[in-house]
């Protein structure tokens, strides 16, 4: 069945239970992104230390794969430096794009890699992107903020 | 009245739809309940859009050369059964290129009407005047009227939605008066299935002077619909929803205000006389149909009317109602399912809206698709509306002529198994 392909037990579990959920300060930029076909919506906060992402703090209303994706977010890119962090990024994008097509690489997305499943669903990749563009959105923010 | 008439055959008219006999995701039987959003065609309707374009296929309203009156005969044929199947006449119904460009072209003309002549008068809208809608409209009857009152300085007002998705009529007196000038609203919400009083609300207009704009979009294609009878000014449908083609609506308007209206697109077709610095306009509706129109689409309209007209549209709403009966009874038997909408079948259309307690709707809609059920989640383009009633989204099944029974048992089978799979007890 696809079901369980799409809906992996880890995309479950970080939907269950999110990692790093909450706006916390202090935080250097805050991006709010919302889903204009589902009215799915986050509000995600970076704080920078130098050139590290300290904290990444997030709200929102969604589904299991909006939620998960974004916990799994967190996971990825806290404490990693800001170039890693938005390489990742990119391995995540470049995967949900892919319909199924790009084998996904465990040592960059760790969690992440629970993903492919859905990006055979089209519908459903920007469910899974929705943090991702926050994240990418408030640490272009914050850098410039920080950079001042 | 209570008309004695035989259900709709489904068995044999799903033979009619051919999308209906593939299957989905592995095999399994389409279960299609998303209606609301675009209904599926018959042979019918495809065969009369190619039976015109491989017979009689030529531009409309212009040249004199025997396909050109041919072609001319059959979409002024179509829009003369369009007319009577809402119960009105050929000359009070405009093809737009959809329902929401019906809207828009209603508020765009009144937008228009300051610097149009005398006659365009009563449309004319600025400070002061008030435009009121309700809280459950689609974005397609909001948003355009949010735009004509930014434009022209007047205010939009609203009926609120009580928590049992009716209009809150409570302050009908407060929000229509002399000030207001246009009252729009939803014949049947496309989330909630409520269908609004009409009547009530046309005559409270009457009262104050004020124009009736009704989105009949969820109303005609299912259930015996009549804008004289209903006696409001302008109404809009859509050709798609009502197993027509795309890229076709309709546009009702009472004769005397569409001879008054200013026009909205301009160009082509839709004139008197042209000249360098100005033009004069055709009457109503080529007045408001610029450019080459949707000829191939209205003659599939026409089609799709006289096949409503065959089954009856009685039976096609008494046929619809036991399917929204018998789906609003089985979601009460399911712990945690929540109706956005009357529970009951009392006033209220085939579109039953949901949530799940513990799941979002995209995961229940995507549970339904793995068993081959189709059904719409989000927010229905009525963002406000789920807002109010405190959810951010929904889940809709909603029923058509071809759906039986068992589209409702595989429903229902679908939404426990939705909570199986999420472990929600």
């Amino acid at each position: 069945m696809q079901l369980q392909q799409m809906y992996q037990e880890i995309i479950l579990d970080h939907y269950k239970n999110p990692h790093g959920r909450g706006l916390r300060d202090p935080f250097d930029a805050e991006s709010f992104q919302v889903n204009p076909t589902c009215g799915d919506e986050v509000t995600l906060r970076v704080r920078l230390d130098g050139g590290t992402v300290a904290d990444v703090s997030y709200e929102g209303q969604g589904c299991s794969i909006s939620q998960a994706s974004t916990s799994v977010l967190t996971d990825l890119v806290v404490g990693r430096s800001l170039a890693d962090a938005l390489a990742k990024f990119d391995a995540f994008q470049e995967l949900m794009h892919a319909r199924g097509a790009v084998e996904p690489d465990e040592d960059v997305l760790e969690d992440g890699i629970a993903f492919a499943g859905v990006a055979k669903y089209p519908a459903r990749v920007k469910c899974a992107l929705l943090g991702w563009m926050a994240f990418k959105d408030a640490a272009a923010k914050a850098a410039e903020e920080t950079s001042r | 009245m209570t008309a004695v008439t035989a259900p709709l055959d489904v068995d044999a008219l799903r033979a009619d739809f051919p999308i209906l006999s593939r299957t989905v995701r592995d095999g399994k039987r389409l279960v299609y309940l998303d209606s609301g959003a675009t209904s599926q065609r018959p042979n019918q309707v495809l065969d009369a859009e190619r039976a015109f374009l491989a017979t009689h296929n030529a531009a409309v309203h212009r040249g004199a050369h025997q396909l050109a009156e041919e072609a001319t005969d059959a979409y002024e044929s179509a829009r003369a059964r369009i007319a009577a199947f809402v119960g009105t006449s050929a000359d009070e119904l405009v093809f737009t290129k959809n329902a929401t460009e019906g809207i828009n072209l209603v508020a765009y003309a009144m937008g228009n009407a300051a610097t149009a002549g005398p006659e365009a008068a009563r449309f004319v809208l600025g400070p002061g005047d008030e435009i009121v809608v309700t809280e459950m409209e689609h974005h397609a009857n909001l948003v355009p009227w949010q735009q004509v009152a930014q434009r022209t300085g007047a205010t939009l007002r609203w009926f609120a939605v009580t928590d049992e998705g009716r209009l809150d009529l409570s302050d009908v007196d407060s929000l229509v008066t002399p000030r207001t000038k246009v009252l729009a609203f939803t014949h049947q919400s496309n989330v909630l299935g409520t269908v609004n009083p009409v009547a009530a609300l046309v005559a409270k207009a009457r009262e104050v002077g004020a124009l009736t704009v009704l989105d009949a979009c969820q109303s005609v294609p299912h259930s015996p619909v009549d804008f004289a009878a209903l006696g409001v000014d302008f109404a809009v449908f859509s050709s798609h929803k009502m197993l027509g083609p795309y890229g076709l609506g309709v546009l009702y308007g009472r004769r005397e205000l569409l001879a008054a209206l200013p026009p909205f697109l301009t160009g082509g077709s839709m004139i008197e006389t042209v000249e360098m610095a100005r033009s004069t306009f055709a009457p109503p509706p080529q007045r408001f149909e610029a450019g080459t129109p949707m000829t191939s689409q209205a003659v599939g309209l026409g089609a799709a009317v006289d096949y409503l007209s065959a089954l009856g549209m009685d039976r096609v709403a008494a046929h619809e109602h036991a399917l929204t009966v018998a789906a609003l009874d089985g979601l009460a038997e399911i712990p945690g399912v929540r109706v956005v909408g009357p529970a009951d079948g009392v006033d209220r259309g085939g579109a039953v809206s949901f949530v799940v307690d513990g799941i979002h709707p995209h995961d229940v809609g995507q549970v339904l698709d793995d068993q081959g059920v189709a059904v719409r989640v989000g927010h229905h383009c009525a963002w406000p509306l789920h807002r109010r009633l405190g959810v951010p989204a929904s889940a809709r099944a909603s029923f058509y002529v071809y759906n039986d029974l068992a589209d409702v048992e595989a429903f229902l089978a679908g939404v426990r198994e939705t909570k199986r799979f999420f472990g929600v007890a």
